[in-house]
């Protein structure tokens, strides 16, 4: 065993020596090698994040939220049915909402109009420093978006009439502070300003960028809502594994209401991450074939020096099976090294840098763009997926040249006389 | 289909595994058919060199098939919560009829394959490859063992449909199964499953020890390492993991392996997997003592098997009844 | 004892490039002696010598190293056998660039696994033994021809072999240097090695210390003396 371990020890060392004698043939190999793992651990981390901050996020929402829908389209919700609801056995509290989307066309961005409710202002005292993505573009994904979640520090009473708090993107889009007044154009044409009370933190931008919350009174006369509806409604249940049963009762009662439950945006909302993390990689899986086929390709193309070498290693006493380790040896040494290079590079990119290289991809023609930070969420899965789509195709196609060079002649390799 | 990156991992690696296997297959057909030891002809060292190229990727494949067993549960892991009921990995695994086949599948071929490592170096250690046609008809059936894999993990994935919102239009969006997928698993009754376990345990010991000394009983002791391996995986699930998680219903074998638990599961399973390959290589190669080649090297080469085989699973033992001891939890 | 009996080597058999370096070769090399084999170039010596030294085996015909049959083995105990019995010199030192020249001469055994500190000393005291110890640390690139080869030489013996073989060993070294070659090569048979060098220079086959002198041309023996 010992003699094992020694004889492992001297290979490893003459891998080293090795690789630094050929270095211009090994930096490009380990530079590819280490860009490839950097693209494909961004994509991973950056999603996963997200995917882990939406359902932090999404915890927090209420079990079930109810809306209406008439001819497969979002319709408003009618006060008094509200009281059919809570008449169902198991269900806690039933409450109204109040959203909307606001288009500005100064500058082409949506908004997201919000009441807060009694519920979402006692939620809005804690400092929690989550965040979740709402897609803004699509109108079909907003029930889960309104959950209500925004983050500041003000005291809800300060909401007076005819003032508003607002997202950082919005601020910085209209160049606006506290104290400004910005001016809206109600449902009948009509001009109404509101002034702004306070900011949302800087640290929930990626959940309140595009929000603005409003009295109610103001809401009703900005959309021009009727006082005997709400948008849609959010249903408590006391019991969580009631809840399939709750949303069953609820179709019978209201035959024209959907009733979204919790668990299935969360599940969801995974899925969605999932798809399109898993839809990068596919993307990506041209480069890792074309970064295989190079490694293949330079473990193949032995220089008449590499040859001469193993020759003489091979003439001087050492077997093939020692001549295969020394060279499985070098592509640990090269696919560790890129590895956790590529690794440390991607975890810095995504979590101190922002993913500056993707944030063109990710912004499209949103011209909210939140400034966030996400928070680091890195486990040992994604690690070993990382390190199936990169080393293991690496090490496969590396090990027929490895044979290759292994078995060669010492006779024929050491006719040709040095370098 | 589900396109989760591990999902893709999982499917990359298995498609590796067989590609490689097929490969090595068909250079040891062609071995098989050519093969002559005393021609010094051409042709006979380029097969002689193709040998080393099969051991390098047997070995590959044994190490590859190893860590993806363990992707698989981490993915079957991840995946759980898309679908209603599914508690951890045992829930995704039975999603779909194709879920655990496939987990047993992996296992096989795992210990296929360093069964046919183990073989492999006892035939190296002869001057004459006296093995070497058994070793490639063990190559060609270890194919199909793999490919199977792939497919039935292929259809697995496949058919994996998450519980999701898949329109806006519809009014009650998914059939909320309130069963959902079951996350039970059919675990054996505790009491006499522990003493099952102990006692086997105890008999496999001693035999080993018996043969290791007397050199008499290697058939037996072969025999029962390959038994004591399904009697301890039926174990953990029975009750080991049970004790581990100080909860009389989580029978899971898969949480064990996950951070919550300390990756506990790492220190079970892999002593408990490379003991049932030097056990079972003991029986493997015990029928060549006779043959002329291997006469001087075989039996030490058994003699190591057995203690490493009966080192791995004492250390197993003691670290369930460690584990149980410092439980919380009282039966 | 090495023994060859009927020995042919045929190299690309079955294609229009077809060769055959080796016809019939019979030939038993002595212990403790030194044998020169003699021949113009391209007449199969070099094939030879990878033969009898365990490199390569042979298309037809039987070998044996002391009673022992070694034709058909595989190559990994064909390497050991090379590995512990002989120590090869080429007409190149063929050491590896880059690296010191102590550590070229502990190349060897590296596969072996004996232990750092032990190897090394064996080492110093043979580079020592050959008035190389100043050179030891540095690089190959540095030496001169002469110390070169020999640090050549010190790298075949650090397994303690049986046999020395060596493949035109003075073809690049002047008058003075063949001389001392030819001291080592004494030193060798009086501590009861065998030696078995190729050559075309007649200052190494006439030389005193050479007991027996075979004549190859191609592919077959000629007569001895």
């Amino acid at each position: 065993m010992k003699t094992w371990i020694e004889k492992q020890q001297y290979l490893i060392d003459f891998t080293l020596s090795s690789l630094l004698r050929r270095k211009v043939k090994n930096v490009s190999l380990l530079t590819l090698y280490i860009l490839i793992v950097f693209i494909l651990a961004s994509v991973m981390f950056f999603t996963h994040s997200i995917k882990k901050e939406a359902s932090v996020i999404l915890h927090g929402s209420p079990e079930i939220i109810v809306q209406k829908v008439r001819a497969g389209r979002h319709e408003l919700f009618p006060i008094r049915q509200i009281e059919q609801l809570k008449t169902i056995r198991g269900v806690a509290s039933v409450e109204g909402r109040l959203w909307g989307y606001y288009f500005d066309p100064d500058v082409g961005a949506n908004y997201t109009v919000l009441v807060p409710t009694a519920r979402v202002g006692s939620l809005m005292q804690d400092d929690v420093s989550t965040a979740a993505v709402v897609d803004a573009e699509d109108e079909h994904e907003g029930a889960s978006g309104q959950s209500g979640e925004p983050l500041y520090r003000t005291n809800l009473e300060t909401l007076e009439p005819g003032t508003m708090v607002i997202g950082n993107g919005m601020a910085r889009i209209r160049h606006a502070g506290r104290g400004d007044l910005l001016v809206f154009r109600a449902f009948d044409g009509t001009a109404m300003s509101l002034k702004i009370a306070d900011l949302f933190s800087s640290k929930s931008e990626l959940v309140t960028s595009d929000l603005v919350l409003v009295t109610e009174a103001d809401f009703r006369r900005l959309f021009g809502l009727p006082a005997d509806a709400v948008t849609d409604v959010v249903v408590s249940v006391r019991n969580p594994r009631e809840v399939p049963t709750i949303a069953t009762k609820i179709t019978k009662v209201l035959p024209d209401a959907r009733p979204i439950t919790r668990d299935e945006l969360l599940r969801t909302y995974d899925s969605i991450f999932n798809w399109r993390s898993g839809m990068m990689l596919v993307l990506l899986s041209g480069a890792v074939l074309a970064f295989v086929i190079f490694a293949w390709d330079k473990a193949s193309g032995l220089s008449a020096g590499e040859k001469w070498e193993i020759g003489v290693l091979k003439a001087i006493g050492w077997e093939t099976a020692d001549i295969i380790q020394m060279k499985f040896w070098e592509g640990l040494v090269v696919s560790l090294t890129a590895f956790f290079a590529g690794v440390i590079l991607a975890y810095l990119h995504v979590f101190l840098l922002s993913s500056v290289v993707f944030e063109p991809a990710l912004k499209g023609w949103s011209t909210l763009y939140p400034q966030f930070q996400l928070t680091p969420f890195v486990n040992a899965t994604q690690l070993t997926t990382l390190f199936f789509v990169t080393v293991v195709p690496y090490t496969a196609a590396t090990i027929v040249p490895i044979w290759k060079a292994a078995t060669l002649d010492p006779d024929t390799a050491m006719r040709r006389v040095g370098e | 289909m589900i396109l989760h990156p591990a999902v893709i991992a999982n499917v990359v690696a298995s498609l590796i595994i067989s590609g490689v296997l097929i490969y090595a297959g068909y250079y040891g057909v062609q071995i098989l058919r050519k093969w002559d030891l005393q021609s010094g002809h051409e042709g006979q060292l380029v097969l002689e060199r193709r040998t080393y190229l099969i051991s390098t990727i047997l070995t590959f494949v044994f190490g590859l098939e190893l860590m993806s067993l363990f992707l698989y549960v981490f993915t079957a892991n991840n995946l759980c919560p898309l679908f209603v009921g599914a508690m951890c990995a045992a829930g995704t695994l039975n999603v779909n009829p194709y879920g655990y086949p496939t987990l047993v599948l992996k296992i096989v071929s795992f210990l296929l394959a360093g069964l046919w490592l183990i073989l492999n170096h006892a035939d190296n250690q002869a001057y004459d490859y006296p093995l070497i046609r058994k070793k490639y008809f063990l190559l060609a059936s270890i194919v199909p063992f793999s490919l199977g894999e792939t497919s039935l993990q292929g259809a697995f994935f496949l058919n994996l449909k998450a519980n999701v919102i898949t329109s806006c239009c519809g009014s009650l969006f998914s059939a909320e199964q309130i069963k959902g997928v079951g996350s039970e698993l059919a675990a054996l009754p505790i009491v006499p499953m522990m003493w099952i376990f102990y006692l086997g345990m105890g008999v496999t010991i001693l035999t080993g020890v018996y043969f290791y000394l007397g050199g008499k009983g290697g058939y037996l002791y072969s025999v029962l390492t390959l038994a004591m391996f399904g009697v301890s995986l039926a174990s953990i699930i029975s009750f080991i993991s049970v004790y581990i998680y100080e909860l009389p219903t989580h029978h899971c074998p898969f949480c064990i392996v996950m951070e919550e638990y300390g990756y506990i599961g790492y220190l079970l399973y892999l002593p408990l997997f490379a003991a049932a390959v030097t056990g079972t290589g003991i029986g493997v190669l015990l029928p060549f003592r006779g043959v002329e080649s291997l006469r001087e090297v075989l039996p030490r080469l058994i003699k190591k098997l057995t203690l490493m085989s009966l080192t791995l699973y004492f250390a197993f033992t003691v670290i369930v009844l460690y584990k149980i001891a410092t439980s919380n939890l009282v039966l | 004892m090495i023994e060859l009996m009927n020995v042919r080597k045929v190299f690309n058999a079955g294609q229009p490039s077809e060769f055959s370096a080796l016809n019939g070769i019979s030939l038993k090399i002595v212990e403790n002696q030194v044998t020169v084999l003699v021949g113009p170039s391209g007449c199969g010596k070099t094939t030879l010598l990878t033969i009898i030294g365990c490199m390569a085996r042979p298309s037809a015909g039987r070998v044996k190293l002391g009673d022992r049959e070694i034709t058909s083995l595989p190559e990994r105990f064909l390497t050991e056998i090379r590995r512990s019995t002989f120590g090869f010199i080429f007409q190149q030192p063929n050491l590896i660039k880059g690296i010191t020249a102590l550590e070229n001469v502990m190349l060897p055994a590296y596969p072996l696994g004996t232990r750092r500190a032990v190897l090394k000393g064996h080492a110093i005291r043979s580079l020592d033994a050959l008035g190389l110890s100043e050179k030891a640390y540095s690089k190959v690139e540095w030496l001169s021809g002469g110390e070169a080869q020999r640090v050549a030489i010190v790298r075949a013996l650090i397994n303690n072999p049986a046999v020395v073989i060596a493949d035109e060993p003075t073809a690049h070294l002047d008058r003075s240097l063949s001389h001392r070659f030819l001291e080592i090569v004494g030193q060798f048979k009086a501590e009861g090695k065998t030696v078995l060098i190729t050559s075309h220079d007649p200052l190494v086959y006439q030389a005193s210390v050479v007991d027996r002198v075979v004549k190859l041309r191609d592919g077959r023996l000629e007569e001895e003396t």
